[in-house]
């Protein structure tokens, strides 16, 4: 089409049983553009890879790369073409050595030059910046590095079209900016970097261009300078949006002070996984929040009030009352729920229906011999499917099929359905689309109107700002701060977090 | 255009049938089934005779496999449980079949390897009963290696499957009791007036034990949720290590009742022969049934049709008079087809072919 074309993607359909992926897409990538990816959970980001990196084939449509017609069968394929991508989770193998990671599988030879395989890495390395040792063992390094080695793996087998599907969910600000700055020097070597990610602000500060997704077919291709963030939200979403401002305006009465007993008290808790021993508090219509910067501990806090880690000290009330709560199920039987911080490890049982999922909870806390009746079990599965809008085939359907959003929004279904006093979401809106977010955001203020407690823990101050009457701010596994009323703000919390005096 | 509908759904209900995981191993039993009719009807006969005692018996090959399958049906339910719960699979049952009918003889005979009719030392019941608290706590052992010490299964039960024979060994002493009580004969053999042989009675008891256990507690849900994702199903309140735990206890009732068929069938014990290499077969079935030996979700229906495959497959290379030394080459061969066309990867292919040809169809 035009000079510079490096990838061009024209009709692209994809259908699964039951749903339609991918209708009628195009897209179009340029020698040395940082093209970032939108849309929703479901809008067909993933397939769109999938089908470009050979893990799907594509029903009907064409490929060019370099201006010649091309079918991808497999990821090797994809990767002989020079397509790689870079996924979320590192899929390295953290007990070999860097070098070994970055050459794995990509030598024809029995023999392995280990000494040029290790000074090739090393060059490499040196020359994308990278601080990590060749021979180092993978799992020595910090999750950014790991990442870093993966686009290091990548480039090295001269990949002209680079995809990088969320690589930055799991790193913290510095390490961000450390892998745009890698990202912006492959840009200058010509290569093509694909960014998918649900950071609105990343998006706005490496990427060139955005093509927009929406339930499947393609809204349009965008200069970044032309497509301001809340016209990019509403083509997200496909509706204009004033929910933010919305939510505002809901919180309002929730911030109220009472002498009531609290929902939940603790003294002196800790736990095996290196948490100072801390005080927490909720009171009944509560909305409160954990934050800190990653690795502060604000997670471990949250699993020590649920029993999810060992508890080694601390008393408990509940209502007043004192109580024990060393496992998950003391906790869900004083009416605590919690939803994990890592949805896929700790949340969904993959392999099993939606309806399983949803009635898990339930079912363990009602006992080993009182299984739900199918119908019953339909029933509350169906209910909530409705109440939040859980995109699904139907409630047979393998969990693991639904998009991430769904996945929570399912994790929540389970937990509201114990109907609890006390409810914990760790990180509910990460990885997961713009309308979930808001949907999340919405449901856990309607829900403390309704009387239920809620800590709500988010990396995104914003959002916690947004719900929370009051925040509970940690530093290095430790509680440093409590923040409330006039003091919630953005730089209150900066400067708490940073800890000092002054405000920078 | 009705019937171009009519068609489709057929072929829809066909596809739908297909993709069940109970499909392969019932195909696979009205394959070997087809087998037998074009090359020689006769297998299907079945006739009704007397025993040497003069009560009715039915004989033929299909009685011999509903009744030789006995054992492999039951040890299939354990070892689903297993399977499902820890990904991995217990091989030690052989040997813990040996263990649990040394312990029936022992009970039953004392010292006095060669009790005469009237003189066992207890009832039949209440030795069966001991016979299953022992496999049970072998079982428990088996399980707290694998729960607790998160042990491999394999490997763990490794342990048991080297040591079992000679333990039960030595809880005779090494000699080789005879019961000539014709009661104890009757759970291997027939009860005087049925002519149907009691080990499918067991068996059927067994399979409706396990459907009222489905159908009326959560182990299958558990044993799932554990089997999947251990450290999810922990923040729900479930304790993974007890649920693995249990379906090695599980697996351990089953082994006894086994035990008790196989012992009565001869009235005595061969140490080193008893259930030889069946721990296999039951591991076969499992995998037959189109279960994941990863573990995760399962059909114990179809891991119970997958134990009476495997039977009428031996049966039937029996009646083609395969000599027994080479019966597992033969039985390889079958299997690895049996296990391919029932690898999900193939049967998505098989589905996509059949949509592909109905596309064709249409157009």
């Amino acid at each position: 089409m035009s000079e510079n074309a490096l990838l061009e993607l024209r009709g692209i359909y994809k259908s699964f049983p039951g749903v339609k992926a991918l209708q009628n897409v195009d897209f179009n990538l340029r020698k040395g553009e940082i093209h970032a990816l939108m849309g929703e959970n479901g809008a067909g980001k993933s397939t769109l890879i999938k089908v470009l990196t050979g893990v799907y084939t594509k029903d009907e449509g064409d490929i060019r790369l370099d201006g010649q017609n091309v079918t991808i069968r497999s990821p090797q394929d994809a990767q002989h073409m020079g397509i790689s991508t870079v996924y979320q989770e590192i899929t390295l193998c953290p007990n070999l050595s860097v070098a070994e990671n970055m050459y794995i599988g990509r030598s024809d030879n029995i023999i392995q030059n280990w000494k040029g395989m290790f000074e090739g890495a090393d060059k490499m390395l040196k020359s994308l910046d990278i601080p990590a040792e060749a021979s180092a063992q993978l799992a020595s390094c910090s999750i950014a590095v790991q990442q870093m080695v993966a686009i290091a793996r990548a480039v090295d087998m001269d990949c002209k079209v680079l995809i990088l599907d969320e690589p930055t969910s799991s790193l913290d600000d510095q390490e961000v900016q450390k892998l745009f700055k890698l990202m912006r020097d492959l840009k200058e070597r010509g290569v093509g970097i694909i960014f998918v990610t649900h950071f609105l602000d990343q998006v706005y500060e490496v990427c060139d261009k955005i093509t927009v997704l929406r339930d499947g077919k393609l809204v349009g291709e965008y200069p970044i300078k032309d497509l301001p963030r809340v016209e990019l939200v509403s083509k997200m979403l496909g509706k204009e949006l004033d929910d933010m401002s919305e939510i505002k305006t809901e919180k309002k009465d929730t911030d109220k002070e009472d002498d009531s007993t609290p929902v939940y008290e603790a003294e002196g808790l800790a736990s095996t996984e290196g948490i100072k021993p801390f005080n927490f508090y909720i009171k009944k219509g509560e909305v409160n929040g954990f934050t800190g910067l990653l690795g502060s501990g604000r997670s471990e806090c949250v699993r020590a009030i649920f029993g999810a880690d060992r508890v080694i000290s601390g008393s408990v009330k509940k209502n007043g009352k004192t109580v024990k709560i060393q496992k998950p199920i003391d906790a869900m039987k004083n009416g605590i729920a919690y939803l994990p911080e890592d949805r896929k490890v700790d949340g969904i049982v993959g392999d099993l229906s939606v309806r399983e999922n949803i009635i898990l909870a339930l079912q363990v806390m009602k006992g080993f011999f009182k299984p739900l009746s199918k119908a019953e079990a339909n029933a509350f599965a169906n209910e909530y499917i409705d109440m939040l809008k859980i995109k699904t085939a139907s409630a047979d359907t393998p969990i693991k099929s639904l998009s991430g959003g769904n996945q929570q929004k399912c994790i929540v279904a389970r937990w509201l359905l114990t109907h609890p006093e006390y409810l914990i979401l760790d990180e509910p809106t990460r990885g997961i689309d713009v309308g979930t977010k808001v949907d999340i955001q919405k449901l856990v203020l309607k829900l403390a109107g309704e009387g239920m407690s809620i800590t709500f823990i988010s990396s995104e101050t914003d959002e916690m700002l947004r719900t929370c009457s009051r925040l509970i701010v940690m530093r290095d596994r430790k509680v440093v701060g409590e923040l409330k009323g006039d003091e919630l703000t953005q730089s209150k919390i900066m400067s708490t977090i940073a800890g000092g005096e002054g405000q920078s | 255009m009705s019937q171009k509908g009519s068609k489709g759904s057929i072929q829809d209900l066909f596809g739908k049938l297909v993709r069940k995981q109970i499909f392969i191993p019932i195909a696979a039993l009205f394959f070997l089934l087809l087998f037998n009719l074009i090359f020689d009807p006769g297998f299907f006969v079945i006739t009704l005779g007397t025993n040497s005692a003069g009560d009715p018996v039915l004989s033929g090959n299909l009685i011999t496999v509903i009744n030789m399958g006995s054992e492999l049906a039951i040890l299939a339910i354990g070892m689903t449980f297993v399977t499902a719960a820890s990904g991995g699979q217990d091989i030690s049952v052989g040997a813990a079949i040996a263990i649990a009918g040394s312990t029936l003889l022992r009970v039953l005979c004392g010292t006095n390897t060669r009790p005469a009719v009237g003189e066992l030392r207890t009832s039949i019941l209440v030795a069966f009963i001991i016979s299953c608290l022992v496999a049970m706590a072998f079982g428990a052992f088996n399980g707290m290696l694998v729960a607790i010490f998160k042990i491999q299964p394999m490997v763990a039960t490794l342990i048991l499957y080297t040591a079992g024979r000679s333990i039960a060994a030595w809880i005779n002493n090494n000699e080789l009791p005879i019961i000539s009580d014709p009661e104890f004969g009757y759970f291997g053999g027939f009860i005087p007036g049925i002519p149907v042989p009691t080990p499918v009675f067991i068996a059927v008891a067994c399979m409706i034990v396990a459907g009222l256990v489905l159908k009326f507690t959560n182990l299958g849900l558990y044993s799932q949720a554990v089997g999947i994702n251990e450290s999810s199903s922990r923040l729900n309140g479930l304790n993974p290590v007890f649920i693995k735990w249990l379906t090695f206890v599980i697996l351990g009732l089953c082994v006894a009742v086994a035990a008790l068929i196989k012992v009565s069938r001869l009235s005595s014990i061969n140490y080193s022969v008893i259930a030889k290499d069946i721990e296999m077969d039951a591991i076969l079935a499992v995998a037959l049934g189109g279960n994941a030996l990863s573990g995760g979700k399962f059909n114990l229906w179809a891991s119970i049709v997958g134990a009476y495959v495997i039977q009428l497959l031996t049966t039937t290379l029996f009646k083609y008079e395969v000599p027994s030394d080479a019966l597992p080459a033969y039985k390889a061969v079958v299997v690895i087809i049996l296990v391919v066309f029932s690898a999900p990867t193939v049967r998505e292919k098989i589905g996509n072919l059949k949509k592909k040809t109905v596309k064709r169809e249409v157009a």
